[in-house]
Formats: C-alpha cells, sequence, structure tokens
C-alpha cells in the first residue's frame, strides 16, 4: 500500500489521542445495516505498480494508436504534433497537483497562466474576453445558447444543419428540460453551406443562430452575412470553432460579427486521449461578460501595489449565487486549458500561421488525390484541413474495410448521421500536418482497392 | 500555549520592511515573472514546422486579414517562463493541502505514465470500433469497480465533472418523473450544507430549490425534510458524509421516506473518500450519486481540472442514464451510441457530451484503484477518517469545533472563529497558514457554521506531516485568539500580499489590451 504512509504504531497512537479503542469506533454512525465487515467482495486486492502497470499496457495493445498508421479522422477531434515541451512543463507537480486558485496569494502561477490563456483566446477568436475554460466544445455550446437567452430574454435557438451532431444533441438533451426551442437541421452533400436556410430560420423570437465554422463537413459559411441577419433580428449569432488551427488561416468570428465565439481547444497541446479530456473555449464582447459562464481571472494589484492575479466577477458562479447563477460549472478543465496556452505560446503568431498554412496545403494536396479515386467525388469548394468525400457507396464499410487494411480513413457520415440516407456516402477527411505524402498515397491505393 | 516554531516574533515587525529591495524585483529563489506579452514577440516561435509544397488557396474569400497579436517564445523561453511561473503556485507535491471537500490527496505518478500509453492518449473518439477495443474494455472494467464498490446497478461514465454528474443524476430523476407522468414535480430539497453546485444545478435543470435546515448536531433535520415531503417534490439531494463532515445516520431512513413519497435521492458523492470501500450507497436507499474520480480516487486536479464525474444509478433510474455507454456483446466490447439506443435504452434522456466522457482520467483512475484493490481502499477511508479525527481532537481545545460533540467526524474536521480575538476572522488565520507554508483548508463554508474552516488532510499525509501542521495552526490559532495585528496582513512570505479582490471586481480587466512587442503590423 505504497500511497499510504501510516504505520500501525501511528494508528495506534493516534486512535489513543483521539480516545477511541478501534478505527471501527470512528464509523460508529454508519447504520449496521450499511457496514461492511471486510473488503467489498467481489473485488480483487492492491497489485504492484509492475502488475497495474502490465495490466492496463495489455489493454492499451488493443487499441490501434493513432500514430501507428496512417491517419486522417477529424469531425471534432484532431491529432496535431505536440511539443514535448507541453507535456513536461503541466506534469510540473506545481500545475498538475494545485487546486482552484481560491488563495491568490500562493496561486499566482495558475492565475497569470490563465490570465495569458484568457487573452490568447480572446485574440485568436477575435473577441475581448474569454473565461477560464468550459469543460468541452459541446458543453461551452450549449452554455453559449443559454447565455444567449439571459441576454436576449428570448428561448430559440437556430441550429445550422453544419454544426456537429454530438454538439446538436448535447442541446436537444438539455433544451428537453430548460424549456429552450430549438431549430436544427441536417448537413447536406453539397458544396455551399446552408447560410440561406439558417438565416430563414430566423424570426423576432429567435435569441441565437449557432454556426460551426468551418462545419462539420469542413465547408466554411459565411458568418458576416449571418451575423448582419441575426443582428437584424437581435438575435446574437454563436460560432462553433471545433478546429483552432483554423483561426491562423480564417478569419476569426468575433471580427465576422460573431457576438459568443466557443470552441475546442483540444487540437492545441492536449491530444486525442480518445474524447477527454478536452478544453471548451468560451469568448465574447466586453458588454456581455456578465452573463458569462465558468471562471474568470482579472488583474489587480496587492497590498504593496505588485501586480497580481484573482478570480473575479464570481457573483455569476455557484458557490456565490447558488440557484441564481449563470452555470453549476466548478470545476474546468484547467491543466488542458495551460497545455493550450503552452503551445500556442511555442507557437506564435508566426508558429501558428505557419502550421496552418501547412495542414491547409496538406489538405488541399489529398483532397486532389484523394478526388482522383474513381467514383469519388469532393463535396466542398471551401474548406482549411478537413473536407468530404461522396463515395460512390456506403461510406460506413468502407471505413472499417480501410481499418482493416490499416488505414485509419476518416469518419463515416453514417457514423455520426446514423439511419440518413442522404449523408451515408459521406466521409470526413481531416489532412493536419501529422500525415506524410506516403499516408495520403495510402490512403489514396487503399480506398482505389476498396472500391473497385 | 502559545507554539511558534517559526522564529517569528510581532516585534519584528512587518516583513516587507525588513527586506531590501532588488533591481529585478526578485527575491533569490521568489522570482518575479513578466507576461507573455511582454516579453515574447511575433517574430519568434518556438516550433519548427517542416514546408509543404505550396497549393492554391480553397479558403474561399476566408482568409484571415491583420495580425492575430500572438506573442511567441523560443523553447528555452517558454520553458522558463512555465518553469518560474510554476514556482509561485502552492500544491500537494509540495505539502499537505487540508481544503476541505476536495479531498487534495496525492496523485501518484504511475497514473499519469499510464494515462499517457499510445493507446489511451494517441486514440480518436470516433475510430472504428474494432480498432479501440482496449479503451472500451477499460472503461468496461472501471464501471464494474464503480457500481461493486457503491452497490448500485449501472453508472453513466461521460459526465465531464462534480457539478455535470449532478446534472446528469437530476435529469434522470426528471425523465423518470416524466416517464411516469409526473413532471408536476418541481421541488428538489436540499439541505442548507449543501455544495453551492446542488441548487445551481437543479435550477439549471428547472427545479425550484427548497433548503433543509440542519440541526445543532450538524445533521440534516430529518423531522423537517419529512414533513415538507408531498406530491411536488421530485427529489431530495444530500452529500453524505456531509459538509459538516458527518455521516448522516438518517440517510435510510430519508430513502425510505422519500421513496414512499415519490421522490428520488440523489447523493452528492464528493465525500465519497470518507467511505469508499467501508460503506456502499446503495446499501443506503441512494438513488443517483456522482463520483469525482478527480477527489475519491487520486486524479490531479491540475489547478481548476480536468475532473471526471461518472454517476452509479440505483436499478429505478438505470432505464434513464445517458449516453454513450459501453456494453459487452459476445465477448466483444460495443458503444450504445443514439443509433442503437432504441433498442437497448429507449428512455435514456440522451447525451451530455460530445464523445464518451473523460478517458484520460478513467485510465488514471483504474491504475489508481487497482493499485489499491479492494483491501487497500478499505485502509484508504480509514486512514482518512482516522487523520481528521486526529486533527479534530487535537485542535478542539484551541479553536472552536461546532459538532465536536456530534460524535467522530469523517474525513474532514469542521472549526469556526467563535473564539477568536475581536476583529479577527477565518480569513486572518487561512492567511496566516499561508506563512506557515501550507495552504488553507476550505473557509466560509459550509454556510451553516459562521466563519467556517474545513480541514481535510486526506489519507496520504503522514503521522509527522499532521503533526507539524497542527503545530502551525495552533500556533495560527493562539495568534488570532490573542489579537496579533500583524496576523490581519498576513500573508507577509508569499509571492504576493493579500490581493485587491474588490478593484478587480469594479473595473476589470480579463484581458491584456496592448499589442505585442515589438509589433511589426497593428494588432488590433
Amino acid at each position: 500500500m505504497r500511497y499510504l504512509p501510516l504505520t500501525p504504531t501511528d494508528r495506534a497512537d493516534m486512535l489513543s489521542v483521539i480516545g477511541a479503542d478501534s478505527i471501527d469506533a470512528l464509523f460508529v454512525d454508519v447504520p449496521e445495516s450499511a457496514r461492511l465487515d471486510g473488503p467489498v467482495p467481489g473485488l480483487p486486492n492492491h497489485a504492484s505498480e509492475l502488475a497495474v502497470e502490465r495490466h492496463l499496457s495489455a489493454l492499451a495493445a488493443k487499441n490501434v494508436a493513432a500514430g501507428s498508421v496512417p491517419f486522417f479522422l477529424g469531425c471534432g477531434a484532431y491529432r496535431h504534433h505536440v511539443p514535448a515541451s507541453v507535456d513536461h512543463l503541466i506534469q510540473r507537480g506545481e500545475y498538475l497537483t494545485a487546486y482552484t486558485p481560491y488563495q491568490p496569494e500562493i496561486a499566482q502561477g495558475t492565475l497569470q497562466m490563465l490570465f495569458e490563456f484568457q487573452s490568447q483566446v480572446a485574440r485568436l477568436l477575435g473577441c475581448d474576453v474569454a473565461n477560464a475554460s468550459m469543460y468541452d466544445g459541446s458543453t461551452a455550446c450549449w452554455e453559449a445558447v443559454t447565455m444567449a437567452r439571459r441576454v436576449t430574454r428570448k428561448a430559440k435557438a437556430v441550429f445550422s444543419g453544419g454544426v456537429h451532431p454530438h454538439y446538436v444533441s448535447v442541446a436537444k438533451t438539455m433544451a428537453k428540460y430548460t424549456g429552450d426551442v430549438l431549430t436544427t437541421a441536417l448537413p447536406v452533400l453539397d458544396a455551399a453551406t446552408d447560410d440561406d436556410a439558417v438565416i430563414a430560420g430566423i424570426d423576432a423570437d429567435t435569441s441565437c443562430v449557432v454556426v460551426q465554422y468551418p462545419d462539420i463537413l469542413g465547408r466554411i459559411p459565411d458568418l458576416r452575412r449571418i451575423a448582419d441577419a441575426a443582428h437584424a433580428a437581435k438575435a446574437l449569432l454563436i460560432a462553433v470553432v471545433t478546429e483552432p488551427v483554423a483561426l491562423g488561416a480564417i478569419e476569426a468570428p468575433g471580427n465576422l460579427g460573431a457576438d459568443i465565439v466557443v470552441g475546442e481547444g483540444q487540437s492545441l497541446g492536449v491530444g486525442l486521449q480518445f474524447g477527454g479530456p478536452y478544453v471548451g473555449l468560451f469568448a465574447c464582447s466586453e458588454k456581455l461578460v456578465r452573463q458569462m459562464p465558468g471562471r474568470l481571472c482579472g488583474e489587480t494589484v496587492d497590498a504593496e501595489g505588485k501586480r497580481g492575479f484573482v478570480l473575479t466577477l464570481s457573483t455569476r458562479e455557484q458557490h456565490i449565487r447558488r440557484e441564481k447563477a449563470t452555470s453549476n460549472i466548478c470545476t474546468n478543465s484547467g491543466l488542458c486549458a495551460l497545455a493550450f496556452s503552452i503551445h500556442l505560446t511555442l507557437l506564435g503568431e508566426k508558429g501558428l500561421r505557419k502550421l496552418a498554412e501547412v495542414n491547409h496545403a496538406k489538405a488541399c494536396a489529398a483532397a486532389d488525390r484523394l478526388a482522383q479515386v474513381p467514383g469519388v467525388q469532393l463535396v466542398n469548394e471551401s474548406f482549411f484541413n478537413e473536407f468530404t468525400l461522396k463515395l460512390p457507396t456506403e461510406a460506413r464499410p468502407v471505413v472499417r474495410e480501410l481499418a482493416d487494411r490499416g488505414v485509419l480513413a476518416g469518419v463515416s457520415l453514417g457514423r455520426l448521421y446514423p439511419g440518413e440516407d442522404t449523408l451515408g456516402n459521406g466521409l470526413v477527411v481531416a489532412v493536419t500536418e501529422t500525415v506524410t505524402e506516403e499516408d495520403i498515397e495510402a490512403l489514396a491505393t487503399a480506398l482505389t482497392e476498396v472500391l473497385a | 500555549m502559545s507554539v511558534n516554531q517559526s522564529g517569528w516574533r510581532p516585534e519584528m515587525g512587518d516583513a516587507s520592511q525588513a527586506t531590501q529591495t532588488t533591481f529585478t524585483g526578485n527575491r533569490a529563489l521568489m522570482l518575479e515573472e513578466a507576461l507573455i506579452f511582454e516579453i515574447g514577440s511575433n517574430e519568434t516561435t518556438g516550433v519548427d514546422i517542416d514546408d509543404a509544397p505550396k497549393a492554391a488557396s480553397r479558403l474561399g474569400n476566408h482568409a484571415r486579414k491583420g495580425a492575430i497579436g500572438l506573442p511567441g517564445l523560443s523553447e528555452p523561453e517558454a520553458v522558463r517562463h512555465y518553469t518560474r511561473l510554476s514556482r509561485q503556485n502552492y500544491a500537494i507535491d509540495l505539502g499537505l493541502f487540508p481544503l476541505g471537500s476536495c479531498t487534495m490527496k496525492h496523485n501518484p505518478r504511475l497514473n499519469e505514465r499510464m494515462a499517457r500509453l499510445p493507446g489511451f492518449a494517441d486514440l480518436h473518439p470516433l475510430g472504428p470500433i474494432d480498432t479501440v477495443q482496449g479503451a472500451l474494455e477499460l472503461i468496461h472494467q472501471l464501471a464494474h469497480w464503480l457500481v461493486t464498490l457503491t452497490n448500485m446497478d449501472s453508472v453513466a461514465m461521460s459526465p465531464k465533472a462534480g457539478a455535470h454528474g449532478e446534472l446528469c443524476g437530476i435529469l434522470a430523476i426528471k425523465a423518470a418523473l416524466e416517464k411516469r407522468g409526473e413532471g408536476h414535480r418541481k421541488t428538489i430539497l436540499v439541505p442548507e450544507s449543501a455544495h453551492g453546485t446542488n441548487p445551481a444545478t437543479a435550477a439549471f435543470a428547472g427545479f425550484t430549490v427548497k433548503a433543509i435546515p440542519a440541526t445543532a448536531e450538524g445533521r440534516i433535520d430529518t423531522q423537517a425534510l419529512k414533513d415538507r415531503l408531498g406530491p411536488d417534490v421530485a427529489g431530495v439531494m444530500i452529500t453524505n458524509p456531509n459538509t459538516c463532515g458527518l455521516f448522516e445516520r438518517d440517510l435510510k431512513e430519508i430513502s425510505d421516506a422519500v421513496h414512499a413519497a415519490g421522490g428520488y435521492v440523489y447523493c452528492d458523492g464528493a465525500n465519497f473518500n470518507a467511505i469508499v470501500g467501508r460503506v456502499r450507497p446503495g446499501d443506503l436507499g441512494v438513488d443517483a450519486m456522482h463520483i469525482n474520480l478527480h477527489k475519491t480516487f487520486s486524479t490531479p486536479h491540475g489547478g481548476g481540472g480536468p475532473g471526471s464525474g461518472p454517476v452509479v444509478f440505483s436499478k429505478a433510474l438505470t432505464p434513464f442514464a445517458p449516453l454513450p455507454f459501453v456494453e459487452q456483446q459476445d465477448g466483444r466490447f460495443v458503444l450504445v451510441e443514439e443509433e442503437t439506443a432504441g433498442e437497448h435504452h429507449a428512455d435514456s434522456f440522451g447525451r451530455m457530451v460530445a464523445f464518451h466522457g473523460q478517458m484520460g482520467m478513467f485510465t488514471r483512475a483504474l491504475s489508481y484503484i487497482l493499485s489499491h484493490g479492494a483491501d487497500g481502499l478499505k485502509q484508504v477511508s480509514e486512514d482518512a477518517v482516522l487523520n481528521a479525527n486526529y486533527v479534530l481532537r487535537s485542535l478542539d481545545d484551541t479553536l472552536d469545533a461546532p459538532f465536536g460533540g456530534s460524535g467522530p467526524c469523517m474525513h474532514e474536521a469542521l472549526f469556526s472563529d467563535a473564539n477568536l480575538a475581536e476583529g479577527f476572522s477565518t480569513l486572518d488565520v487561512a492567511k496566516g497558514l499561508i506563512d506557515e507554508g501550507y495552504h488553507p483548508m476550505t473557509v466560509y463554508f459550509p454556510l451553516v457554521v459562521h466563519g467556517a474552516m474545513l480541514v481535510e488532510p486526506t489519507e496520504t499525509e503522514s503521522k509527522a506531516a499532521l503533526d507539524q501542521f497542527i503545530g502551525a495552526l495552533k500556533s495560527v490559532g493562539e495568534r488570532a485568539k490573542a489579537g496579533d495585528q500583524a496576523l490581519k496582513s498576513a500573508p507577509h512570505f508569499a509571492p504576493r500580499r493579500r490581493l485587491d479582490e474588490t478593484l478587480a471586481a469594479r473595473k476589470p480587466v480579463l484581458a491584456w489590451k496592448d499589442s505585442v512587442v515589438p509589433v511589426a503590423e497593428a494588432a488590433e
């Protein structure tokens, strides 16, 4: 029991200080019917570090790691190269084993990092302010919808068909219980985004319009146009960014009229991790900040006049406002926010732009090559590092067959939209800097063979 | 009795006056560090990226115009920046971290290594099911442990943290009521001592919150709760052990009464650390309980997350649990998502989050659980409770322990500000502890005690570490009782003195506003 420092002698000494004759005497308030005589039955006893490592390594070996094969999956989670120093720094105990910075005098490391994170996110998304993170993109998206309700005092949200179906699914779950009205749509396998349909869906009751940028098929909608239409109806535009690297190449949603910009920050620093933990980004204009969910770090001074940072505007939060809070969020994604921030600091303006350029160039090369595969059609006109192919047959079994051949080809729309016949032939392919020319050739060759 | 091991004397005056100023503002190993926006530049990068053949842009007319305004640092500068910043943080690795209700226990490094195995860390959530069998098996194994340790029927693994787990439980209750045609039950009863997330969660899900008073001994007023039950009550949210550090003896009786009145029992599992391996919530009539993997099962708090909050369910609520979840079918693991839910899980209240939950936390938690095993986890709760009672009985002659007569405490010891000198507060004690080299305990929570100080030492502290902490808190407590003015301006030795929180809230500065230096293009 390597994690437990007390010795039998310690335990006996401490019981005598307490004045209890046995450890059982300390559990006297547990009703007899609920007391166990020994360890919980049916479970194994403790194990050595070596034994645990063997057990978990065996489970890990049953999975196909992304880095071990040609890999093209995206749709809300992207494989990027994370510099070694990021993982080294976030494992420093002073970050890893710290708590939420409620005692600012001894938490300036975390607080200053959060201030830097908020500043980086605000600039990247093109907004005045960002919070100190949410759980992930999908929950940040729903929180934005509820915030729009508080700001506009209206409760109808219009979702573009290009929003990630899991994000829509989360919103649908929550709206069942909050009374928000959602209008949603399926994407159409077409080069054009559904901007016109979204704009047509806006009416006087609309609180917000939710648009993903780039969208689930990789297409880039015209946010400015949608923002103008939303604002004319006194509705807010919520832009959802699932691939923040894209913002090294395309205009920031905040600069195009989005009122709230939310995103999934996993691409920078965090890694794939089978879906979590990730880091939700949340930014808005200064005038909306008091309706924002989540923690905020702000600058101030200490008693000697030195600059320092504290958590602030906490009268929005659950530990102060209880049932009147803007959200129930407490723990967020602090360490993932740190990883995001370090990665973005290492990149800087110059590195992020280069990274975005390389992603785009490789995606263009892959799109052109894959469009040459007989029967395969490129759906997108516009894209950043992800695009959709229309296959001559249902994509889901093709993806499985390609996996058997050692190529992780992308995400089939059948996986994301089961039972939707109009989408079944769609295959979404993501191409980041981690993809090589050989990988692209391997995919093209295998796809040709499978479709033949 | 005054114990002062620090050598500090009140007549030495304010420490800052004795400190000579330095050119850098540094004080030896206490290093000041500027913001990345002040030290970085938009010409610097710490990452070399291989070129790719140029291609004609497919960005349409969406290309970014103007600078983003992001500073960059080279690798040596970045490593130094974040290392210097890290040294301004307190952490479990540095010392005892007695935050009540937060369970700041040691974070084993084996767990970090396991979570970084490429087979887990470099795995896409939408990978074909046959390529992620080991990951699904791991989730299935952890789920089995959680269900068995709690003697519940099922577990929803996807909630992202404790508060998200609360929401999961409350939505399942709502779905169950609606299925019964009793959606009109709109009231959730919450004890006054509850975590702030409880009422916030209930309100977020559209319920009305009614507070239930505590008895003089720090437990739920069972009679008051029973009297409040009725056809409008959807359920109760109870923390057990409660936030006063006491086991709710009547929980089974309360559960039976709530069930008889047609409601459900939600248990806030934030304090499961006190009873894991020794008491099973399922034996107490609980219908839903979240488990903070980042508390009981040692996954790191990371300066505020990520957490993970799986929710265990009783048989009554299992049909309403959220998607997705892992099932074993014919020796193969499958993910039950929207598409297959119709056949398997028609009453599920739906999806709470993209993908399948906090896999990185699952790996760490299972690594911890396997390390301890059933026998070790029993020892965990016993040592956690022993350490807390040792703190309680070693300090109850110095500080007021309002519920010291209510029997043994569980994993945390609660004190109040009742016997501090006039004009001295819990905050002064907390800030005094900082100078002694400790992170303070949880302060001003629970709200049912004036000037609450909630101390949770956890089971990973040695007796020697506890003795030194007890000595430090005794010393600070005696100073607060004696009216030592120097305490009012503590901390004196931390990287910062008390910070002006009023200024921060009145004139919020939430982001760096100036451009990055040097400015090659206009940043804004």
